[in-house]
């Protein structure tokens, strides 16, 4: 009987390998951990946005049932500070401020959430008795809420090593060439924005455990993180002084990150290094209140921008002007986001010819911002993306028509930015037409004066975008400023009766990795799906890793496991050779077969890796035993991911509700290994894109309070509100790649808030309305209408 | 959460017992409320009575001209009571747009008319149909029962037992959620009955409230449109990173018009 074993490599929507264990409850997260005599951390956290400590007296809490410790910021001076892995230079060359970041706060707390005291004890609850019982005598300083506080003249200072609470001033692009562009322009559309705070919100929030084995001195720290070697680096290198060799990382099941656990934080040092003091493993479990306070947030730009055109609506030069949060301290990846992940996207999908971009960095009190969903790409795509709708306005020009001239032509690829960037492939125009189609563009008129007759403001709004990933060339990223390379590791281990597994420096939270990794070694050593396992996660088991963000897995990690394979299908030729009594240059391999070429004369991988394991008949003069190889894969560009997102919109004018009422994307994410898996990281992606521009928005009060501080008044996005998204693919390879992918993960969340705000500010046009903020609320479009509405009836 | 003792009684008057031999013992019904609070340590009982193993507070009722809801009946059972759904359709219909189906399933009439949540749904049908509410003492008539924000009539230690339902003509329910917690923004009941036209606003105030000019209104003329027009002041609204007190003024009009249509 002839067997035909379905098809489960690159291309195939096969269903994910994790999902039985998800599905089914029986994931291992780091909360769902309990090591043997494991104590229990409770963070006092500063309840003021900016506040010297005059006093701290523990003694009462020291005495309460089950108490083990209590630390404060003097036991923990010693340590190193929580390290910034990107450094920035000023215009003048000199480098950005860099102000310690405490573990504990050290005299001073910095934002509503700050850590104070750390207490450990026997059960959770008595943790957060004692906490209660901590007496703190703060002075409360001015708090700097906004960065527009926070830079005016006389403001205090959060750190004394950030004088003016500035933390860079920094540009990109050619001045004198842009100002000659405007000069001579026929138009200029000048555009202001804000891009809403945002906090991830990951399902699971974080958690950690230190352990500590005296015996071997052997520190094991489990956490909620996207990337555990890159924790141990930091954490062991710069603030707990351990070597390699005795700290292992381990990031187990991690339920969602989207950025927001790249990043190393104070409560892995704390656990880890109280577990070592104690001697016994201490855990810690963010709630999700604390996560409000605690986990890094995401965007908060204001911009001014201004696009130079001439008299056919060719665009001739931008300028753009950025402030940026930081927050309180600066986080892992923080000051990198809103410059070469921002900055350098500037042009966006279009021939630009000149770009000069100025980005300030601004300490406030408030939590650190960093990279989420997207990390500076969608605050550049949504800059242009509106900007060019309000050029299409102010020129009269068509929406699309303003795109399709000015789109970097199909035969112009590699093409080069004037903001760095060279962008390698693409087709723009494709994924625009496709789109339009899909999206019923041209028959759209017809549904808005439909649903004018229910009294429904109807728009529909259109968002071009291309957003760089698969980070990154080391070279280039060390050169801007990275401290450490961007390269991603894999391994291939066959094994002796030819199952493999795959150890891979990248992690999986919720990507599906463990399915699409597999994939390409079903794809490529044709060994079945059921017999590949992908292992990660574990510093002790995986050689090395720069984990997973930035859409890098497969563009980065999945190309290092093709270098793998080709040195494993490299050695296995030989054996093959030597076990079919041929020369290597005669052996083919192709799906788990090896042939001497132009025969029937065949050895199987599995008989292939028997021998190397059992190399009783083996070439063992001239090869090692063994079928295992590892691959470290630098790439030379970054991947640039594209398309266009299609959103249409209804909008009640009673309540100034908004639905979404259709979304199209077409994305060209590269070479597709599971479009199922590709499918659902869109509409993930595009979920959290709509959340932005409708709902989501971190809001401080003027003393720092964090007003949208639990998910009673930070709305976040819920299946009822989300229409079922259309997605589709346009593929153009990546060139420089041996898969030829992009990346998924972000796409959605990068051209979609654009799509939302044109569509919306297009329903409102009979309100005269040029520019609607982000998130787009029914109290804030009810006004809209309201107001304008007034001013029609004076008119 | 702190710690705190655990009582299930199984009648009315242990559990009544329970609550008032202690000031600081709190009633459990749904949890829907009370756990939350517990678990941000915003309260401090030092122990709880779980009213889930008293039958005597469960189900719905219809005698005459009114239906019974006892304390402990659920979201969920009102949404889906053949009774409720006859007798007062909008009634069954606020329980479907209470929070979500989990919610739905714990949280408890009761709870809710006792918790006094200005945001919350129930109370404005309480109010808005005249009902009456049941303890273990007394009989309280809506309109003496709520007080403002989380404050009713209920007295330290006393018992909801019961909230009994005049039918009405006719009654409709509009709602606009607050964007985040889904709560109500700004909500309309209204009423015929034979004692006259109702109209309670929730959520738009720091309680339930009358709108008595709307109640003239619909009395003269039972439509829409009569009540389209009418103004709700925004002065004592509630205002916040949600909406203004005038959007929320705004929304009681639109909201009146709709529960008015949803009556029919
Ligand atoms: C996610 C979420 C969304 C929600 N959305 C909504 C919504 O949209 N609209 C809405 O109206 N509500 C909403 N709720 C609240 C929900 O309806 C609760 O069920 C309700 O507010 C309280 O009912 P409970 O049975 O859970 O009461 P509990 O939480 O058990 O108790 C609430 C309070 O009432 C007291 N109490 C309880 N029973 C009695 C009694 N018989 N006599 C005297 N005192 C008593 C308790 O001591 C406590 O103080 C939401 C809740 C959650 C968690």
């Amino acid at each position: 009987m002839n067997v035909v074993a379905p098809f489960e490599g690159i291309g195939a929507s096969v269903r994910r390998k994790e999902d039985l264990r998800f599905l089914s409850g029986r994931g291992q997260y780091t909360d769902d951990i309990a090591r043997p005599g494991q104590a229990h951390a409770c963070i006092l956290r500063s309840p003021h946005a900016h506040a010297r400590i005059l006093k701290l007296d523990a003694a009462a809490a020291r005495a309460m049932p089950g108490v083990v410790a209590i630390y404060t910021g003097e036991d923990t001076k010693g340590l190193g500070g929580i390290p910034c892995g990107w450094q920035l230079h000023n215009k003048d060359g000199s480098p950005m401020a860099e102000p310690r970041h405490p573990v504990i706060a050290e005299g001073k707390a910095r934002h509503v959430g700050d850590p104070v005291a750390v207490v450990v004890a026997e059960t959770r609850t008595q943790a957060k008795d004692a906490a209660e019982a901590i007496e703190v005598e703060y002075e409360v300083l001015p708090a700097l809420s906004t960065m527009k506080e926070a830079l005016a003249p006389g403001a205090a200072q959060l750190h004394d090593a950030a004088p003016g609470n500035l933390c860079y001033d920094w540009h990109i692009g050619d001045k004198a060439a842009t100002d000659a562009a405007f000069a001579r322009a026929h138009k200029v559309v000048r555009f202001e924005t804000t891009n809403n705070r945002l906090v991830p919100n990951a399902m699971e929030p974080r958690a950690a455990i230190g352990d500590y084995d005296p015996t071997t001195g052997e520190h094991t720290l489990w956490t909620t993180s996207q990337n555990p070697h890159v924790i141990r680096l930091l954490m062991g290198a710069f603030v707990l002084n351990i070597p390699e060799s005795r700290l292992r990382v381990v990031a187990p099941d991690v339920g969602g990150g989207f950025g927001s656990k790249i990043y190393h934080y104070a409560e892995e040092a704390i656990v880890t290094w109280a577990a070592s003091k104690l001697n016994r493993p201490v855990k810690w479990t963010c709630d999700r209140s604390e996560a409000f306070i605690s986990d890094a947030h995401g965007r908060d730009h204001v911009t001014t921008c201004e696009l130079a055109l001439d008299e056919t609506g060719k665009f001739l030069g931008l300028r753009v002007d950025t402030l940026a949060n930081m927050g309180a301290y600066l986080s892992t990846f923080a000051p990198c986001v809103p410059t070469y992940l921002y900055a350098t996207l500037l042009s966006g999908v279009y021939s630009l010819p000149t770009i000069y971009a100025e980005v300030k960095a601004v300490f406030t009190s408030t939590v650190a911002v960093d990279a989420y969903r997207g990390a500076g790409r969608p605050e550049a795509t949504y800059l242009l993306e509106r900007l060019v709708d309000v050029a299409a306005a102010e020129t009269g020009m068509d929406r699309v028509e303003i795109r399709r001239r000015n789109f970097i032509a199909t035969d112009a690829f590699p093409y080069q930015t004037p903001v760095a960037l060279q962008y390698d492939s693409g087709d723009y125009f494709s994924t625009l037409d496709a789109a339009l189609e899909t999206a019923g563009w041209a028959g759209f008129e017809a549904r808005r004066a439909e649903a004018a007759k229910e009294g429904k403001l109807r728009g529909i709004g259109i968002s071009t975008y291309v957003e760089a990933c698969g980070i990154a060339p080391s070279a280039v990223v060390g050169s801007l400023g990275a401290r450490a390379g961007l390269y991603e590791v894999g391994t291939i281990r066959v094994h002796p009766t030819g199952s493999v597994t795959v150890l891979t420096g990248a992690h999986s939270h919720g990507q599906g990795h463990e399915t699409t990794f597999a994939q390409l070694v079903a794809d490529r050593l044709g060994v079945p799906l059921s017999q590949v396992d992908v292992v990660h996660g574990d510093t002790a088991k995986v050689p090395f890793g720069m984990g997973t963000y930035g859409s890098r897995s497969l563009a980065v990690g999945g190309s290092a496991m093709v270098k793998a394979m080709d040195k494993v299908v490299d050695k296995a030729k030989k054996i093959a050779a030597h076990l079919l009594e041929a020369s290597v240059q005669d052996i083919e391999f192709d799906r788990g077969t090896f042939r001497v070429a132009g025969t029937d004369r065949t050895k199987a991988l599995a008989e292939v890796s028997l021998a190397a394991y059992v190399p009783h008949n083996y070439p063992i003069e001239e090869l090692e035993p063994g079928l295992e190889e590892t691959a470290f894969y630098d790439p030379k560009n970054f991947t640039y991911p594209g398309g266009c997102h299609i959103c249409e919109v209804e909008i009640e004018r009673d309540t100034g509700k908004v639905s979404v009422v259709n979304f199209t994307a077409v994305d060209d994410v590269g070479r597709v290994i599971n479009p199922m898996i590709v499918e659902g990281q869109v509409q993930g992606g595009v979920a959290q894109g709509i959340g932005q521009a409708l709902m989501e928005q971190a809001v401080y009060d003027e003393s720092g309070q964090l007003l949208s501080g639990s998910m009673m008044d930070y709305s976040l996005p819920r299946a009822e509100d989300l229409p079922m998204v259309s997605v589709a693919n346009h593929v153009t390879l990546c060139t420089h790649n041996p898969l030829g992918v992009k990346g998924c993960g972000e796409v959605g969340a990068i051209g979609s808030p654009p799509a939302v705000m044109n569509a919306v500010v297009d329903a409102l046009r009979e309100f005269g309305v040029r520019h609607v903020e982000m998130p787009a609320t029914p109290a804030k479009i009810w006004n809209i209408i309201n107001a304008g509405a007034q001013r029609m009836a004076a008119e | 959460m702190y710690d705190f003792d655990y009582h299930k009684p199984s009648s009315v008057a242990d559990a009544v017992k329970l609550l008032s031999a202690d000031p600081d013992a709190r009633a459990i019904s749904g949890g829907q409320t009370l756990l939350p609070a517990l678990k941000h340590r915003l309260n401090r009982p030092t122990y709880l009575v779980d009213l889930s193993g008293i039958a005597e507070l469960r189900g719905v009722k219809r005698e005459g001209d009114k239906i019974t809801v006892g304390a402990m009946t659920r979201h969920i059972e009102v949404q889906n009571s053949p009774e409720v759904k006859s007798a007062i359709p909008a009634l069954a219909y606020m329980a479907t747009v209470i929070g979500d189906i989990q919610v739905r399933n714990r949280g408890t009439m009761g709870g809710s008319v006792a918790n006094n949540d200005p945001a919350a749904d129930y109370p404005s049908a309480v109010l808005g149909l005249g009902a009456t509410v049941v303890t273990d003492k007394r009989r309280i008539a809506a309109d003496d029962y709520f007080q403002g924000m989380f404050t009713t009539a209920l007295e330290p230690g006393e018992l909801l037992v019961a909230i009994e339902f005049p039918i009405p003509e006719k009654a409709g329910y509009a709602k606009m959620r607050n964007p985040a917690s889904r709560y109500v923004m700004a909500g309309v009941f209204v009423a015929k009955t034979k004692d006259g036209v109702r109209v309670v606003v929730n959520g738009a105030g720091p309680g339930v409230f009358r709108q008595t000019d709307m109640e003239q209104a619909l009395s003269a003329n039972w439509s829409p449109d009569a009540v389209a027009g009418i103004k709700q002041a925004s002065e004592g609204l509630n205002s916040d990173i949600h909406g203004s007190a005038e959007y929320r003024a705004h929304l009681v009009s639109v909201m009146a018009k709709r529960a008015v249509t949803d009556a029919g």
